[in-house]
């Protein structure tokens, strides 16, 4: 599947779309078939995403996963601060994007 | 330590009004992200892996108390806490609000402070000696040299779009402890029949093509340093390589054209500027060194260290170094404990530090570049109290300059340009070798990790380097040996095919067994690795 992803512009947030509006977490994210980069402009225009761009992600027992580590650890948060992470208790979730 | 004029403060000032209406333009959409891109670069702002990035400028990485106590305030006001002190004696906050980021600037410029200059192609930063001005061993003091460039370079007309980013770094003492040969240009102040002048290294740097920086100079007197450097950058912004983004340090100019040719033009260049006049006025250069004087030592501060704890003991033999100044010592802070990331700190340590600075070491303290803290004026008999504090906090780790003292980049983890994790993998290292026996066995030894070719973690410099790589979406880590960023510099070289995280400490472990089974008495690392060559070592990883 191919998902849409980017920095909310005002917080720097990673979100990901989630068909009719935009999620901080991966696993709400949309496949955007081929309209990835019209809903990209669109969007950007509309001051709510900065820098957003189309991955390929496959959907697992676990929900969304980014093809490449790079956006798994954008999904996480840095796997050195746990407590920073989208899941704080879990002290596995940094294994979730090797 | 220096304080701004009405002059420093009022453009420092302007900037962030200005800076101001430049973010509010891009929330209300009167400025898209390609117009607005160049303009928060140019105050230190980037967007990157999970939030806009902020680096603020420490120059030539000195701070006071009052200074340090805001950078911790900021971090517990508009970052989550912590802040990262970077191989460039900068320091970075990770979860910076657009919004905000005009706030924060303000914030800083009530304490003489700015990110400006952070980053774009223009002259970063100004690096220096984190000994400078206490240490036994300098021909003078570097800091008014790195302050007079600072100025120099500050929204210098001719040289805020280079064809690339330029790094400038000054020293004053033989050993060098801040990678002098590794910067774009990198000075060294000398004494000749008792003139000060300095020589002059240009096309140096780390990165996908690093280069050890060759002398292009041996004397350039004092006062003309800054038309000799005006004509080094004239030379490379003429002809420094624009159309390709990876040829256009000063190094790929340097090297293109060969040493000789880049010498001669930079002659032919400085023989013009003299003739215009343009060496800064004698007079600044008093003003500023003034700034800079020796502060208020206490006559006949006691000799006596009172070792009677062991930690503390320990503690004292690997972190402290003399002092020019009788009873007085220089204290190295570590930001390396075993469990934690190189060169962060947290918003209530760099507040502790911030009180020892003006408590202790006469409200001063550096930041070096291997991602650790100084405070540079501290009395003998004051350790053991500093010690105790630090300990409270988490920052007594005794490994300045062992296997476990690790530079490493934000990596992976934090950085949108990096292929690799960088941090994780240094603390693999650090609980490989936690054992203090085992670290002082192996005696000085300078690993650094950089997760991109992009060479922040300074791995080309390392004793023991590491480079992180992208393999089809793997991280893998090429080990490189060999290297140093001191007085003997040198580039490592890669020991052969990559590993995955585990192996790589692996593949560390063997190779620091060989350096003990090979190295004669009082060798370093470095010194058997430069006897025995590649090979044993070699054999050793690969089988």
């Amino acid at each position: 599947m191919k998902i849409l992803t980017g920095n909310d512009l005002v917080t720097g947030d990673v979100i990901w779309w989630a068909g009719d509006g935009w999620s901080r977490q991966v696993g709400d994210s949309a496949d955007v078939g081929d309209h990835g980069t019209d809903l990209a402009r669109t969007e950007e225009a509309a001051l709510r995403v900065v820098g957003a761009y189309v991955i390929d992600a496959t959907v697992t027992d676990e929900g969304v996963r980014p093809a490449h580590i790079k956006d798994r650890i954008r999904a996480l948060g840095p796997t050195v601060r746990p407590d920073l992470t989208l899941k704080p208790n879990d002290a596995d979730a940094g294994n979730w994007v090797i | 330590m220096y304080r701004y004029d009405s002059y420093d403060q009022s453009i420092v000032n302007a900037r962030v009004e200005e800076f101001r209406d430049q973010v509010q333009r891009r929330l209300t959409g009167a400025l898209t992200e390609d117009q607005f891109k160049p303009l928060r670069l140019m105050n230190g702002l980037y967007l990157q892996l999970h939030a806009y990035m902020l680096r603020v400028a420490i120059p030539y990485g000195t701070l006071s108390g009052k200074q340090m106590r805001k950078l911790g305030e900021i971090a517990a006001k508009y970052d989550k806490g912590y802040g990262h002190f970077t191989t460039r004696q900068n320091l970075q906050y990770n979860w910076i609000k657009l919004a905000d980021a005009p706030d924060i600037l303000a914030e800083l410029a009530t304490v003489e402070m700015h990110a400006i200059q952070t980053s774009g192609n223009c002259i970063r930063n100004i690096s220096s000696d984190q000994y400078a001005g206490v240490s036994a061993d300098e021909v003078a003091d570097p800091r008014p040299w790195a302050e007079l460039l600072r100025q120099w370079s500050s929204f210098h007309p001719e040289f805020t779009y280079l064809p690339r980013k330029f790094k400038i770094c000054v020293i004053a003492s033989d050993d060098d402890r801040a990678a002098m040969r590794l910067h774009d240009i990198g000075l060294k102040l000398v004494e000749r029949d008792g003139v000060i002048g300095a020589e002059v290294y240009a096309g140096g740097g780390m990165g996908r093509t690093p280069m050890v920086a060759p002398l292009i100079r041996d004397f350039v007197p004092e006062e003309e340093i800054v038309s000799y450097l005006e004509a080094c950058l004239r030379v490379y912004n003429r002809y420094g390589r624009r159309d390709n983004k990876y040829k256009a340090r000063i190094k790929i100019l340097v090297h293109e054209i060969g040493v000789e040719d880049y010498k001669r033009q930079v002659e032919e260049e400085f023989a013009h500027m003299r003739t215009l006049g343009l060496n800064p006025p004698v007079e600044e250069l008093a003003r500023i060194r003034a700034f800079f004087a020796n502060p208020a030592y206490e006559a006949g501060a006691s000799e006596d260290i009172d070792r009677a704890d062991p930690a503390f003991a320990l503690w004292v033999d690997r972190q402290v170094a003399a002092h020019k100044q009788p009873g007085y010592a220089i204290v190295n802070i570590s930001l390396k404990p075993l469990t934690g990331i190189p060169g962060d700190a947290s918003a209530e340590q760099i507040d502790l530090v911030a009180s020892l600075a003006e408590q202790y070491s006469l409200d001063e303290l550096r930041v070096t570049h291997a991602q650790n803290l100084v405070l540079p004026h501290v009395k003998k008999a004051d350790l053991y109290a500093i010690w105790q504090k630090l300990e409270e906090a988490g920052l007594a780790e005794a490994n300045l300059d062992l296997i476990t003292d690790i530079i490493a980049c934000p990596g992976l983890d934090y950085c949108a340009l990096a292929n690799a994790r960088s941090i994780p993998l240094a603390q693999k290292i650090a609980q490989r070798f936690a054992d203090a026996e085992r670290q002082a066995e192996l005696g000085e030894l300078k690993l650094k990790i950089s997760g991109c070719i992009n060479a922040c973690g300074h791995h080309h410099a390392g004793h023991i380097g590491i480079l992180g790589v992208d393999r089809k979406g793997v991280e893998n880590f090429q080990l490189l040996l060999g290297g140093s960023g001191a007085e003997d510099a040198s580039l490592g070289q890669i020991t052969g095919p990559g590993f995955s995280e585990d192996g790589v400490v692996d593949a560390i472990e063997k190779v620091t067994d060989i350096y003990l089974a090979e190295r004669t008495s009082g060798e370093r690392f470095l010194d058997t690795y430069r006897r025995i060559g590649m090979k044993p070592f070699k054999e050793a990883i690969y089988g």
